[in-house]
């Protein structure tokens, strides 16, 4: 791809290389022109392929004296000890598009990791990626990998895309924990790469244009977007770009690389071949052994040691060929992997599979049992078949499977086979984290990892196949590193710029492996089970899921804890083996007969449910027959049955109608928009109130939803606050769309007080994101937002600073009308809570007299949201709770001893309600929990105190913007196995 | 808040020796020495090594801000390393009151103290909101008016070392000077002659001349002001020593005092009555207070605009009066209006160059730090501002690398404005 058109102003002959994250990229200009250009992955080892593809150019080099730069993030730390000049490579790219594109507005550059975005027209601006925000060249191989599809082939299939499925676009972790339903229930491959693409779009827009439109003339730079159209096609439709405001230039790998280069000809110093290659070769000789950590074995006798250990947990194997007799099966259907087992009478093992689903587990768990069949021949009976696993459904409906179990019971069922005193249990899988306490032979605590820490085992799988190697080459290269380096345990996005900054330190691979063994165990220890010490563990404790087949994990483990742990030799099929203890009752299975596998058909389409307003995206699976499993629905009426669960008394949704109900009316003083988010959902009675009472027409923007959010997706400044924040601006869009001539949020520190804290102030983000809309909204202004500071604890005070802000706008605006005004607004605020209050009770009521369990589901007052709660209130009555919220029930408990400074509102109810339920045999508490929300990361591990001292499971639930309720529903299910063992052991 | 807290006793004043996490260095160096002037025995904890954030990760809740898990994790592994007897030692931390999540800091150093195995350990409440009670723990007025003015001074110090280092022709000279000057001042301290205005007036002009007569050269380098949340923006251990970074690069670091967050804090006393009409009978006591740090600020600042030699600060009332068209002053969780205040203030003394910092995820910062960039770079858009989270897991790597990308820029601008300057010159 050799080119001499550009004009490039440098005439001697000037060198520049940019290093990124994944990828070198070297390019030599001379007299305007681009003599050569070279792109390759450099799998981590920055120095030599950096000297090797410099030495591939020595013809052009030799007997030169020329100008050198480097750029790029992976180069900084080369350049340093190298002593080569070094140039920022945003600022590199801002260089060379100035000069060949002046007419530019924006570029967008997604790289390995990196995400960039420059603004050239109406003030020049530069944005990077935060430290949150996922590495998008980097997500999305990782998303290939998900997809057993190869990068190349994305492309393709993007284009064949009949729908765009929401998947939340924050980071990787997050979109997998929505790809992998997806792909379980069997959506099309090109719709999800498609949305793979959409979310990609999303995140840079979201995360990195804050506020600011990008618009005019766009340029697209980078890798990705260089060779994948359907990822351009997603930018310019989400931009709304014409076909000849894309410019999707031929230098777009070397942009960076040619932007050094014009760097470097300005610069005094010169090289020459010699010296440029030996600096280079020369370069991070002095290694920083500061973050080093203990190697994982001291000699190859340690590791003999420890593999004798572990050898012993196993489970006896017995051959399929000569057995006779009864058999059960059990099927774990992971996010990444399907495992299988068969099992005799005697509990041995007749066979095992373990793979990877390939994204499609019916056709894999079909040609299991086919082959099984094949092997039991006439010989061998299967009297019963059970399946675990996020695919749980999906694979029990396609092959009438006798029973489906609970995740969690599965695997503890397995674990007390090997360890009949087991105290708690590890597993980490591919994607996801679990660990479980167990006291008195029952499940004591559940902890799943929440969103954010997740990706551990297939994080390591990514991560080798990034350096070129399979994950067991990768692995097994760790255990003899002498100086694991020191990678933090946060969630994965860290670590990979942890990653980048010990290559610049110099780290080998083996270094790195074992680094990042060593931080997937810290992930699970300090972030999700966020244990202090080993003790608080126990002393049985049993470690399972595929990521423990990991020598340097497990070693990692038993050296963090300092203490030695039993890892079964089948630690990955322990869902499976779980399963199938479980059916061992069964003598007779429902399982699809050998003929009936024959004919197995399966086929998947997506639709949309119009049951109610929810507007559920379904997915139809259809199996031969005719037979039909629907997934996807938040509720039972997609599935053609009227809800059967009406009766089950649910608070969130009584709110939600309370609030609807309440008439926007017509003033005469016009019309006044009051947006439903945050603190509104409190506090909407009292404004509505006032506002009626003053004779305005009051327009509510009403419940959310993902294209509101959308609306005004374009000015959230700041990515990492809530979701609840976030859907603000899309609020007050709607507000205008609906035609209100001015919208009302107040800034209030302090909330109601309810007199039972240390005081009642609202979080500051609930207190001041006024002032926040107002400042990157534009079409907001002094005029048209009403935002004043408001005491809502003094009626006569409120009276009067509403009376003085509203003056100017309502020139005939009385001061008794207000007085009076403020009056109604209390009363309908008052009226609302005692309505609240009452219908609490009446739950509480029917519940008990029906039998049924009271879940409260505590959040803050906006969790009730059908976007931002996902319908979990409906999930929970499906699977048979009463629910009820915080705010309806905290008032029939005192405020219990709280160790910690009880200053906010909404949170006070929370402990509140946690003491009602810790009172109660018969209530569950679930928190609800937004990401980014930093006051829960104080409430939480209150309310699990308040809790567990009352022996009362504790479960939360992180939301953000996921959309799949798969998860959620395995935690719940999980809380309820639990409920029942704890039942039946005492 | 627990009931059931571990109080301070008159017994424990006599042989506790009672620890203090570093944040400002040099302020809290003469602070502690003039509360061992007191009877108290205090040890500033100026560890920095990586064990501890590991150490907080492993004690505080993962999703705390950082300055916690940082603050948390010094003090437990000070308590682990030996060096202190936990029948003998008690901590000190401050707290505000507001409504950010940082009041929480002192039950969240007590449970950890209670996993750690340290549940004897009394914890200290610094705060004027009253918010607990220790017996052997008295802020008298001797005290505090000598804290007082080790705020100034400490703001006097901070201000010349940072434009003196950057310059300075001898190596380490800066630092020499202040450390001097720091123990000086402490030691003075003790006789009450020295915290009369008049001597106190003497000792600032002659800090003034001292750092006057540093040999400096005259180059001109790029200004960089640093803004943010209170801990990350001024320790160095929580900002991976941004500001020697920021030297290294050639760059003049410009930090606001500690005395606009005191002037803060008490200002945010006066706009609850004013705004909300709450704690009205306070209120002209407030005021008093109010008032006098005026004064104290218009003779500080006073003594630097007539030594000449170096640019003095903003009076706190002009600060306030910037941030108006931007913020209320009713926001008032964490730094609040004080943070956007500054970052215009910066801009309007030509620091056009800001990095403003904060814990990865602090709530208060995303209404008033970021959430305030777009209004401020439209109304000045030779500003240049990028916001850099801390947090146990983010790199320097890419907080450098964000860093370099704004030098850069101002590079380019400055070496535009020169040719500029050259144009109209010829």
């Amino acid at each position: 791809m050799h080119s001499d058109t550009y004009q490039i102003p440098a005439a001697d002959m000037a060198v520049g290389i940019d290093i990124g994250s994944t990828t070198a990229k070297l390019v030599i200009t001379e007299a305007g022109r681009i003599l050569h250009q070279c792109y390759e992955r450099h799998f981590s080892q920055v120095r030599q392929k950096t000297a090797e593809m410099l030495r591939q150019v020595q013809s052009l080099l030799l007997g030169r004296t020329f100008r050198a730069a480097i750029s790029g993030s992976a180069g900084l730390g080369l350049a340093e000890s190298a002593g080569i000049p070094f140039v920022q490579e945003v600022y590199a790219t801002g260089e060379i598009v100035r000069q060949l594109e002046p007419e530019t507005s924006a570029v967008i550059e997604l790289g390995g990791e990196d995400a960039k975005i420059i603004f050239f027209q109406g003030g020049f601006d530069e944005r990077m990626n935060g430290s949150c925000a996922g590495g998008t060249g980097a997500f999305i191989d990782q998303m290939a990998t998900l997809l057993d599809v190869p990068v190349e082939d994305m492309d393709r299939l993007s284009q064949g895309h009949t729908r765009i499925y929401p998947i939340a676009s924050r980071c990787g972790v997050f979109a997998k924990t929505d790809i992998q339903p997806l792909l379980n229930q069997g959506a099309r491959k090109e719709d999800i790469v498609a949305s793979i693409y959409q979310a990609v779009v999303n995140q840079t827009i979201a995360g990195l244009a804050q506020g600011r439109r990008i618009q005019g003339k766009v340029m697209f730079l980078g890798g990705p977007l260089y060779y994948s159209q359907g990822l351009r096609d997603r930018f310019a439709e989400t931009l709304k770009l014409k076909p000849e405001e894309i410019i999707s230039p031929p230098y777009a790998l070397y942009a960076v690389a040619m932007g050094a280069a014009m760097y470097a000809a300005r610069l005094q110093e010169t090289f020459t071949y010699d010296s440029l290659l030996s600096a280079i070769e020369n370069a991070g000789a002095d290694r920083d052994q500061r973050d080093r950590l203990p190697p994982l074995f001291r000699d190859q006798a340690e590791y003999d040691a420890f593999a004798a250990r572990h050898a012993r947990a196993t489970v006896p194997e017995r051959d399929i060929a000569s057995y006779e007799g009864d058999a059960w099966l059990g099927i774990d259907c992971g996010s990444t992997t399907t495992k299988l087992v068969l099992i005799s009478r005697d509990r041995e093992l007749l066979y095992t599979y373990y793979d990877s689903n390939r994204g499609n587990p019916v056709s894999i768990v079909r040609e299991q049992l086919m082959t099984l069949y094949r092997l039991c021949g006439e010989r061998i009976r299967i009297c019963g078949a059970a399946v675990t696993g996020y695919g749980e459904e999906l694979i029990k409906n396609a092959f009438h499977l006798d029973l489906g179990v609970v995740e969690t019971v599965a695997h503890y069922t397995a674990a007390r086979h090997f360890m009949p005193e087991v105290e708690f249990i590890l597993d980490i899988g591919g994607q996801d984290i679990k660990c479980f306490r167990v006291k008195n032979g029952a499940i004591d605590t559940i902890m799943l990892n929440e969103a954010c820490s997740s990706g551990c085992g297939s994080f390591i799988e990514t991560f080798a196949r990034s350096m070129g190697q399979s994950i067991e080459e990768f692995s097994k290269a760790g255990l003899f590193s002498r100086a694991p380096v020191n990678l933090g345990s946060r969630c994965t996005v860290f670590m990979n710029s942890s990653v980048k900054q010990s290559q610049k330190d110099g780290a080998t691979v083996e270094d790195i492996s074992a680094g990042l063994s060593v931080s997937v165990i810290k992930n699970a220890i300090y972030k999700v089970i966020r244990a202090g010490t080993a003790d608080e563990l126990g002393s049985h404790i049993v470690v399972q899921g595929g990521t423990f087949l990991n020598d340097a994990v497990l070693r990692a483990f038993e050296q963090e804890l300092d203490r030695n742990v039993v890892r079964p030799s089948i630690a990955g099929l322990m869902g499976a083996y779980g399963a199938a203890l479980r059916v061992m009752d069964r003598r007779e299975s429902g399982l699809v007969s050998p003929a009936e596998l024959e004919h197995f058909t399966h086929e998947s389409r997506s639709a949309v449910c119009h049951g109610c307003t929810n507007q559920c995206h379904l997915t139809v699976n259809t199996f031969s027959g005719g037979r039909r499993f629907i997934s996807g629905n938040q509720c039972q009426r997609a599935l053609g049955l009227e809800n059967s669960q009406e009766s089950l008394p649910n608070l969130y949704e009584f709110k939600r109608q309370y609030l609807a109900a309440l008439d926007s009316g017509s003033g005469r003083r016009g019309s006044i928009g009051l947006p439903l988010a945050l603190g509104m959902y409190e506090l909407l009675p009292l404004w509505h109130g006032i506002f009626r009472a003053l004779d305005f027409t009051v327009l509510c923007s009403g419940p959310s939803s993902r294209r509101i959010y959308e609306k005004g997706q374009f000015s959230i400044p700041s990515d990492t606050a809530c979701y609840p924040a976030k859907i603000m601006h899309g609020h007050i869009e709607t507000l205008w769309e609906m035609g209100a001539d001015r919208i009302f949020y107040p800034c209030l520190s302090y909330n109601v007080d309810e007199k039972k804290s240390d005081n009642h102030y609202n979080c500051p983000v609930v207190a001041y994101y006024s002032e926040l809309l107002r400042g990157n909204i534009q079409s907001l202004n002094d005029g048209n937002f009403l935002y004043p500071y408001l005491n809502i604890n003094d009626p006569k005070e409120l009276a009067r600073e509403l009376y003085r802000y509203l003056k100017p706008f309502v020139p005939d605006l009385r001061k008794h009308e207000v007085r009076a005004a403020v009056r109604a607004g209390m009363e309908a605020y008052e009226t609302y809570r005692n309505a609240l209050r009452q219908e609490g009770r009446r739950a509480l009521d029917v519940a008990r007299s029906h039998g049924d369990r009271i879940l409260i589901l505590a959040g803050r007052p906006y969790h009730i949201d059908p976007e931002i709660g996902h319908g979990i209130d409906r999930l929970a009555n499906s699977l048979g709770f009463a629910v009820v919220s915080e705010d309806s029930v905290f008032e029939l408990a005192e405020l219990p001893s709280v160790h910690v400074l009880n200053q906010w509102t909404y949170h006070a109810r929370l402990y509140r309600a946690a003491h009602y339920a810790a009172r109660h045999e018969d209530t569950e508490l679930v928190q609800l929990v937004s990401f980014g929300c930093g006051v829960d990361a104080i409430t939480t591990d209150e309310v699990r105190r308040i809790l567990e001292k009352q022996g009362k499971l504790y479960t939360q639930i992180k939301i953000d913007e996921i959309t799949n309720l798969g998860a959620v529903r395995i935690r719940l299910r999980s809380l309820l196995g639990a409920l029942e063992e704890r039942a039946c052991g005492s | 808040m627990d009931p059931d807290y571990i109080a301070f006793t008159e017994e424990m004043k006599r042989d506790y020796t009672i620890l203090v996490p570093n944040m400002l260095p040099m302020h809290f160096k003469m602070i502690l020495e003039i509360l061992g002037c007191y009877g108290y025995r205090m040890e500033l904890l100026e560890t920095t090594d990586r064990a501890i954030s590991e150490c907080g990760l492993k004690y505080v809740h993962n999703d705390t801000c950082y300055p916690a898990i940082l603050v948390i994790g010094q003090f437990v592994t000070a308590l682990q390393s030996g060096k202190y007897d936990p029948d003998k030692v008690a901590l000190m931390l401050f707290q505000t009151g507001g409504g950010c999540r940082a009041s929480n800091y002192i039950p969240l150093l007590r449970k950890a103290l209670g996993r750690a195995g340290y549940p004897q350990v009394p914890v200290i409440s610094f705060s004027f909101a009253g918010l607990e009670k220790h017996p052997g723990w008295h802020l008298t007025l001797p005290i505090l008016r000598r804290m007082l003015h080790a705020v100034f001074y400490g703001d006097l110090l901070m201000l010349l070392s940072n434009q003196c280092k950057p310059y300075e022709l001898e190596p380490g000279s800066t630092d020499a000077l202040a450390a001097a000057w720091t123990h000086r001042i402490a030691e003075e301290m003790k006789q009450k002659k020295n915290v009369r205005r008049s001597a106190v007036r003497r000792t600032y002009r002659a800090i003034l001349r001292d750092f006057a007569a540093l040999p400096r050269s005259g180059e001109k380098k790029i200004r960089v002001g640093v803004v943010g949340e209170i801990f990350v923006k001024y320790s160095p251990l929580g900002n991976n020593n941004l500001e020697d970074f920021l030297l290294s690069e050639g760059a003049e670091v410009v930090v606001p005092g500690l005395l606009g967050f005191v002037m803060y804090s008490l200002y945010d006393n006066l706009m609850d009555t004013r705004l909300y009409k709450i704690n009205k009978l306070k209120y002209p006591m407030w005021c008093l207070a109010y008032r006098f740090f005026r004064r104290r600020e218009d003779e500080f600042i006073r003594c630097i605009r007539e030594e000449g030699t170096f640019d003095p600060p903003r009076n706190f009332s002009e600060t306030v009066s910037l941030r108006e068209g931007y913020i209320g002053l009713g926001a008032k969780m964490g730094e609040g209006w004080l943070l956007t205040a500054e970052m215009l203030e910066l801009s309007r003394e030509g620091v056009k160059n800001i990095i403003c910092t904060q814990p990865f995820g602090c709530l208060p910062n995303h209404i008033c730090g970021k959430g305030m960039m777009r209004p401020i770079k439209e109304h000045n858009p030779d500003v240049n501002i990028v916001a850099i989270d801390y947090d146990a897991g983010a790199t320097r790597v890419n907080q450098e690398n964000r860093i370099k990308l704004m030098l850069s820029n101002a590079r380019r601008q400055q070496d535009a404005d020169a040719a500029a300057e050259e144009r109209l010159i010829s």
